[in-house]
């Protein structure tokens, strides 16, 4: 049994959670002070050395990233928050940012000391009102206490914070975009090389990292890399975030070391609503292949479900059980991507369109079985042909979703009609909704 | 330019502070909309061309990215923006069924305003709230764990002019306008109204209390 590991999360339950006050006296910004302390290199040493992976998705080893900086010229470099949490699943960093924005904004203070920017941003999604006036809060009570502004902490070191609030496009989370919407344009991924290490906001060098990553940061100054590679497995060190959400007795946030398994979050969970059947599950968000039952001990690490097919993802863990239909699942989240193709490429632009066309009249009873087929060469003229990561992922749900339950697709060709009672899936009754209808017909 | 000569400025103060926190002036132009629309409701002919002749662009590249975002409205909007989320998630836990009925009691669809100007529709793609499924947004503040029931009580009252608690965030919503002023980053003072613990938030927290397992610390 995989012992739960609240770190970020420690002390959400606080009183005022969010006030600066609550945060210091749970030991918060100590690690800052320890940080202007340190020099920079040994602090990107010590992330290098944590084996820290980016929880924004991709996993990309953090510190690695940062290295990945030029020397510094003398002119401005940036960090660059990712705070636009949009992918279908994925609600960990709302609650970080809500329940304890100060660990972001230490994590921002230590992380830009460290490479050496004086002006970060925390980008945002729009759709969160009061998370903002939160980080707006944190962030004028951080200059307040003389943890940013000028010669923090008197160490001579100067740092800006702006927090960004967005308007609302889910591709704006890819690094890219996020950096022509910081700009003040329409978020549209860049070409990559260059990529942001070299070129990013205002073509000038730039880190991106998401909430997770950076609120990682202040725990490993202040514990050591010894206590954060104790935690998880082999190649994925240290705790996070697992967001169980769906047909599971008690949904939300359970923070442990990395290569927990869905069992065992389940099993904390209060099992299945209703002690009924699993289905199907997302590991890390809509983007990434669905896994089955019988990926309930694959350990949530990038490698294992990896090589079981799939992605860690955000460890956006969408529970399904039986009552669901998949094929209403995947049409609802291909129109999602359909929604959000920013139109910059053809096979995302055009391919999801067709492919939610097709699963439309798939769902709802007049497809065909060529029309299965047709999904599968669609999604296959799209992977590896798509300019970003979101039309890939558009793919995904279709594709294993066929794999795994073909039948289920042609049923709903030979029955002509979708073999599920979408009200069994719901967690309320439907009977007054059926009540009205029978009234209107 | 169509705004009196207190109205512009307002705005021209506002937009100062606002570029003020960007290195270079374009970077300003999302929060500036979201000025604009706290002013005029929604992305005027009037807020582009404030906007433009704030940043240097034209009016046309100013459009171009105003249309770019779904928060930007393009017509007079409600003064309750009310989002049900029929993404996957939270259409399965019930997403479909609430927004059929509160479609139904508004009388209007996706992206439509009621005739009294009280409430404009939207479907909602995720919102980041997946563990309290499902999941309703009014004025970009959380409606969490809905049901019919609870979600048509929340509209009658915006019909009849009552005020609405979110389930986590301030006291109570705060209309359109003042929410797209504090979006272009103006403090409304209500950081620290709150509205208790949501249980999903500190679910794992507390099966990690019960267990004795704080000692990770
Ligand atoms: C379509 C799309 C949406 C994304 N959305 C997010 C997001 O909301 N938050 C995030 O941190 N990363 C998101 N990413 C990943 C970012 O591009 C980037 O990898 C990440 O911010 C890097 O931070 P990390 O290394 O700390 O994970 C998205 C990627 C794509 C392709
Ligand atoms: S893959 Fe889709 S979202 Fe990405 S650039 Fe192409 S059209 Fe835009
Ligand atoms: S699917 Fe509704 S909030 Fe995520």
């Amino acid at each position: 049994m995989t012992d739960l590991t609240p770190v970020l999360s420690a002390t959400w339950d606080a009183e005022q959670s969010w006030k600066l006050g609550t945060y210091e006296n749970a030991g918060g910004y100590g690690a800052l002070k320890k940080a202007l302390g340190m020099p920079p290199a040994d602090i990107i040493q010590a992330v290098k050395d944590s084996g820290l992976r980016g929880r924004g998705g991709a996993g990309f080893p953090t510190g690695m990233k940062w290295g990945f900086l030029p020397p510094d010229d003398g002119k401005p470099r940036y960090l660059v928050v990712n705070a636009d949490e949009s992918e279908p699943g994925t609600c960990k960093d709302i609650p970080t940012m809500l329940s304890a924005p100060h660990i972001l904004v230490e994590g921002v203070a230590i992380t830009s000391f460290a490479i050496g920017c004086n002006h970060a941003f925390i980008y945002l999604r729009g759709e969160v009102v009061h998370v903002y006036r939160r980080l707006l809060q944190a962030v004028r009570e951080a200059y307040a206490a003389g943890h940013l502004g000028k010669n923090i902490h008197g160490s001579g070191y100067d740092l800006d914070v702006t927090v960004h609030a967005g308007a609302g496009a889910y591709i704006c989370g890819e690094e890219t975009a996020l950096l022509d919407s910081l700009e003040g344009r329409r978020g549209q991924p860049r070409l990559k090389p260059p990529f942001p290490a070299v070129e990013g906001l205002y073509a000038r060098p730039t880190v991106v990292n998401n909430v997770e990553s950076i609120s990682s940061v202040p725990a490993i100054i202040d514990r050591g890399v010894e206590w954060f590679t104790s935690l998880g497995t082999e190649r994925s060190k240290g705790m996070g975030l697992f967001s169980l959400s769906g047909h599971v007795e008690r949904p939300g946030q359970y923070e442990a070391p990395l290569g927990i398994t869905l069992r065992e979050l389940i099993d904390m969970a209060g099992g299945m609503r209703g002690g009924k059947e699993l289905k199907f599950w997302t590991p890390g968000g809509s983007s990434t292949p669905l896994f089955t039952a019988e990926h309930l001990d694959t350990p949530l690490d990038y490698e294992s479900v990896g090589a079981a097919g799939s992605m860690l993802g955000t460890r956006a863990l969408q529970i399904f059980d039986e009552t669901t239909c998949v094929v209403r699942a995947v049409t609802r989240w291909t129109e999602f991507y359909k929604h959000e193709s920013c139109g910059k490429c053809t096979p995302c632009r055009e391919g999801t369109f067709w492919l939610s066309q097709i699963l439309e009249r798939l769902e709802d009873g007049h497809g065909t079985d060529a029309d299965i087929q047709q999904l599968l060469d669609t999604c296959e003229s799209i992977l590896g042909r798509a300019f970003c990561a979101l039309g890939d992922g558009a793919t995904s749900c279709i594709t294993s979703s066929v794999k795994l339950f073909r039948e289920e697709y042609e049923q709903h060709v030979s029955e002509r009609r979708c073999p599920f009672d979408h009200a069994a899936s719901a967690l309320f009754e439907y009977e007054t909704s059926q009540a009205t209808e029978e009234a209107h017909a | 330019m169509t705004y009196d000569a207190d109205a512009l400025a307002q705005l021209e103060q506002d937009a100062a502070e606002i570029l003020g926190r960007y290195p270079v002036k374009r970077s300003a132009l999302l929060p500036l909309l979201h000025l604009v629309q706290s002013v005029d409701g929604y992305v005027s002919p009037d807020g582009i061309a404030f906007c433009a002749n704030q940043v240097d662009l034209t009016s046309a590249e100013v459009s171009a990215v105003a249309t770019f975002y779904t928060q930007y409205k393009r017509r007079p909007n409600g003064e309750y923006q009310v989002g049900v989320c029929t993404n996957t998630l939270c259409a399965i836990m019930g997403g479909d069924e609430i927004w059929r009925q509160v479609s139904e009691r508004c009388g209007i669809g996706h992206d439509e305003t009621t005739a009294d100007g009280k409430i404009t529709l939207e479907r909602l793609e995720c919102n980041a709230a997946c563990d309290y499924a499902p999941v309703m947004m009014v004025n970009w503040e959380f409606f969490d764990n809905m049901t019919p029931d609870r979600a048509l009580r929340v509209v009658d009252d915006i019909l009849e002019g009552r005020d609405v608690v979110p389930t986590r965030g301030p006291a109570k919503v705060a209309p359109f306008k003042e929410v797209s002023r504090v979006l272009a980053g103006f403090e409304d003072g209500r950081a620290d109204e709150d509205q208790g613990l949501g249980e999903p938030t500190v679910v794992g927290l507390k099966v990690a209390r019960e267990q004795g397992w704080e000692d990770a610390k």
